[in-house]
């Protein structure tokens, strides 16, 4: 029996499809469109980006096309308040977001989501590359391993994936373009988005300049001897080797990598690509979807950032964090990105990396 | 997609054809000829176009050569503001102020915008009271603090979102007290009063077909005699040189057949929907009684067809949103091109908070309007409101 189904649509051809199939699926399906800049002009153009006018004029034309209600929300001040302003404070707090899963944890899963249980909808649909096991209303990844988006959704609580509905989950991003074609929605070939939408240049670092302001301090290695100068330590993300210009080369000739940022002493360390492994990881704010919170260490894998490498490890509640011991050392692990543990396809929980050894 | 039958309350944004109009339209559509050729085919459009410019100069008071065809409201808008003070300027360097209000729709509001930021025209923004009213006193004040610099007066007869009728004869006559040109836009006010412009006094007002019952994309300014505006369009010098572009014969033909149609049934029809609309208010008040009506009272000082409510604690696009879903066609008020709803300026001009002016709804009711569609409403609109006030209070978390 159908539903009334919300479909959040971007503009883009996989939150478009994902519609049509909700309407196929028998579902009362009315499409909204998220204006989440202030100042539409401002955020990615064109085919790029999801927030801009051309966007919104692509989203209105898919949902006359599959011929449902459309309509366009202001998130804006939301969007600004959890997200982009939220993205600008971890980076200051030496830490390295991830706005995406952000905006799926706050904006498209709570502020649209409730807005709409709110208004008598039962669920919200979006293009997202993930699938939920009927059966235990677990999220899982995609079928299609290169497109899966279950990372940036592992943050949901089971309250949000019990109203969330991803109808691409078991379909390749080839088909689902082919099928776009199939039904004439003329979005069908635009590309994919990338990067970050609120920065329209595509320069994180200049956009941070812009918000933060420079703020001088010591580049040192493990030792703390001094090796070079930056311009604000949030410029810096844990595994960087590019752009640190330091004075001199390590004794051993060897490149250096951003090990550490210290934001309250405005301090970057760096060292050798070694001292990057890190085989212990923890982690606050666990979020338990795929099994209830585990009274005992349990085996299982742990992927550190979007499209990252899975890395097996057992995991376990130390009061209110998860600590995570990887069976395999992984490489420059950033505080601020989430860990999300994974038995086989479906996602158990996931929580936000704060230190790594 | 939506299988209800439409519960339709937006006339203000367009009404049904009449069938007159469409028929009149339709045949003219087989007919060939511009009104311009010299030839056989030309001369029967031209015909065409001159008898309809006669009925449509009776209907609105006006000499047949009075009329100039546009295509459409926003146009006759657009050449009214941006020609008159063009003119005006040429002929005074010093005339470059333009009086009007904040209420104002869009064609004029933004076109004298326009003329401030590329144009060096300075606005006086004429304070409207609380119902959205502009009186005849503010305008000339305002004049009388520097006449001379005074190049154009543009006050809309009836507001399209709250109704308010202005005392548009009273300002013309200011405006004439100090020598200046007075235009109104009677594009809302055409489609349900008596719209005289010789009476009113008007220098030039803006008309439009699609309101009352006529095709879209064809309206008329009404110039009165020695007032020549600036072009804004450029071309074959039709229209007195005044608006170049071939003549839409079928457009002209039907939204006089409309207009000469709609002045016929214009009495009956507005003490009608007036009725219609007073039982509506009566219905929304009833199921929410802390609704607030925006804009004069019912009466002469606002439209018959217009409702146009505040519900405090809702946003009025998620009000509009569960409506649709109940197959009621309603509106906002004023929509920006991303389609994100934005406080109405005509409620943030009568003094409305942001709040006020967000959670707004306006209900026009028009020729098709029937009791049965005032009690569909009736019928739903206390839950959407329910709804629409939890939505809001989720929104606020």
């Amino acid at each position: 029996m159908g539903i009334r189904v919300l479909a959040a649509m971007s503009g883009g051809v996989d939150s478009a499809t994902a519609a049509a199939r909700a309407v196929d699926a028998g579902h009362e399906v009315t499409g909204v469109h998220l204006a989440l800049s202030q100042n539409p002009q401002s955020y990615r153009t064109g085919a790029r980006g999801c927030c801009t006018l051309e966007d919104a004029r692509d989203a209105r034309r898919a949902a006359d096309v599959i011929g449902i209600p459309f309509y366009v929300w202001d998130m804006a001040d939301r969007f600004k308040r959890d997200v982009v302003d939220d993205f600008v404070a971890e980076y200051a707090a030496g830490r390295t977001p991830n706005p995406c899963l952000r905006c799926n944890e706050k904006i498209k899963f709570e502020a649209v989501l409730d807005r709409a249980l709110a208004l008598g909808f039962d669920a919200v649909c979006t293009g997202h590359y993930a699938r939920i096991d009927a059966s235990n209303g677990a999220l899982m990844r995609a079928a299609d391993d290169g497109k899966d988006q279950s990372y940036v959704l592992a943050v949901l609580t089971s309250d949000q994936i019990k109203h969330a509905m991803f109808p691409l989950g078991d379909t390749p991003k080839a088909l689902v373009r082919e099928e776009a074609r199939d039904r004439g929605l003329l979005v069908a070939d635009k590309p994919d988005s990338h990067d970050v939408c609120f920065i329209a240049d595509g320069d994180t670092q200049g956009f941070l300049a812009r918000q933060l302001g420079t703020a001088p301090g010591k580049i040192v290695d493990a030792d703390g001897t001094t090796l070079g100068e930056h311009d604000g330590a949030y410029g810096f993300t844990v595994g960087q080797r590019k752009g640190l210009r330091l004075d001199r080369p390590a004794p051993d000739g060897n490149p250096r990598y951003v090990l550490s940022i210290e934001p309250v002493s405005n301090t970057v360390t760096v060292g050798p690509a070694a001292a990057l492994a890190v085989s212990e990881i923890t982690a606050v704010r666990p979020v338990w979807t795929g099994c209830p919170p585990p009274l005992s260490p349990i085996e299982c894998s742990v992927q550190l950032r979007a499209h990252g490498e899975v890395y097996p490890c057992v995991a376990w509640l130390a009061g209110d964090e998860l600590v995570i011991n990887l069976r395999t050392p992984a490489r420059a692990v950033a505080a601020g990105q989430a860990a999300v543990l994974y038995d086989g396809d479906t996602v158990l929980g996931s929580a936000t990396i704060t230190a790594a050894r | 997609m939506s299988t209800s039958p439409v519960i339709y309350l937006d006339h203000a944004a367009t009404t049904p054809m009449l069938p007159e109009a469409i028929g009149a339209m339709t045949e003219e559509l087989a007919q060939l000829g511009n009104p311009s050729s010299l030839h056989n085919a030309g001369r029967r459009a031209r015909r065409v176009v001159e008898e309809s410019r006669e009925q449509l100069a009776e209907v609105f008071g006006a000499r047949a050569g009075e009329v100039v065809f546009t295509g459409g409201g926003t146009e006759a808008d657009n050449l009214a503001v941006k020609g008159l003070f063009w003119s005006r300027r040429a002929a005074d360097a010093r005339r470059t102020r333009v009086l009007t209000t904040a209420v104002e729709h869009h064609a004029v509001l933004d076109s004298v915008r326009w003329l401030c930021d590329a144009d060096g025209a300075v606005a006086d923004w004429l304070t409207v009271d609380a119902c959205g009213l502009v009186g005849a006193d503010v305008l000339r004040a305002a004049l009388s603090r520097d006449p001379s610099s005074a190049a154009l007066v543009s006050v809309m007869w009836a507001n399209n979102e709250v109704g308010a009728v202005q005392p548009v004869a009273s300002l013309a006559a200011a405006a004439h007290e100090f020598g200046v040109l007075f235009h109104t836009d009677a594009v809302q006010a055409a489609a349900q009063l008596p719209v005289d412009f010789a009476a009113s006094g008007a220098d030039a007002m803006s008309v439009t077909a699609h309101k009352l019952g006529g095709p879209v994309g064809v309206g008329a300014l009404i110039l009165g005699r020695g007032t020549a505006p600036v072009p804004v369009l450029h071309g074959g010098g039709q229209e007195r040189d005044i608006r170049s572009g071939t003549l839409d014969v079928p457009a002209i033909r039907a939204f006089a057949v409309a207009a000469v149609a709609s002045a016929r049934r214009r009495s009956a029809e507005a003490s009608r929907v007036a009725l219609l609309r007073d039982d509506l208010i009566r219905q929304v008040l009833r199921a929410v009684p802390d609704a607030i009506l925006n804009g004069p009272p019912p009466g002469p000082d606002r439209l018959p067809g217009n409702a146009h409510f505040s519900f405090p604690g809702c946003e009025g696009d998620a009000l509009l949103l569960l409506l649709d879903a109940r197959g009621i066609a309603c509106s906002t008020g004023s929509a920006c091109t991303a389609g994100v709803a934005e406080p109405s300026h005509v409620l943030l001009a009568m003094g409305a908070d942001e709040s006020r002016a967000r959670g707004s709804l306006r209900f026009s009711l028009g020729h098709t309007t029937a009791q049965g569609d005032i009690d569909a409403l009736g019928a739903c609109i206390g839950e959407a409101v329910t709804r629409a006030r939890r939505a809001a209070g989720a929104a606020a978390r």
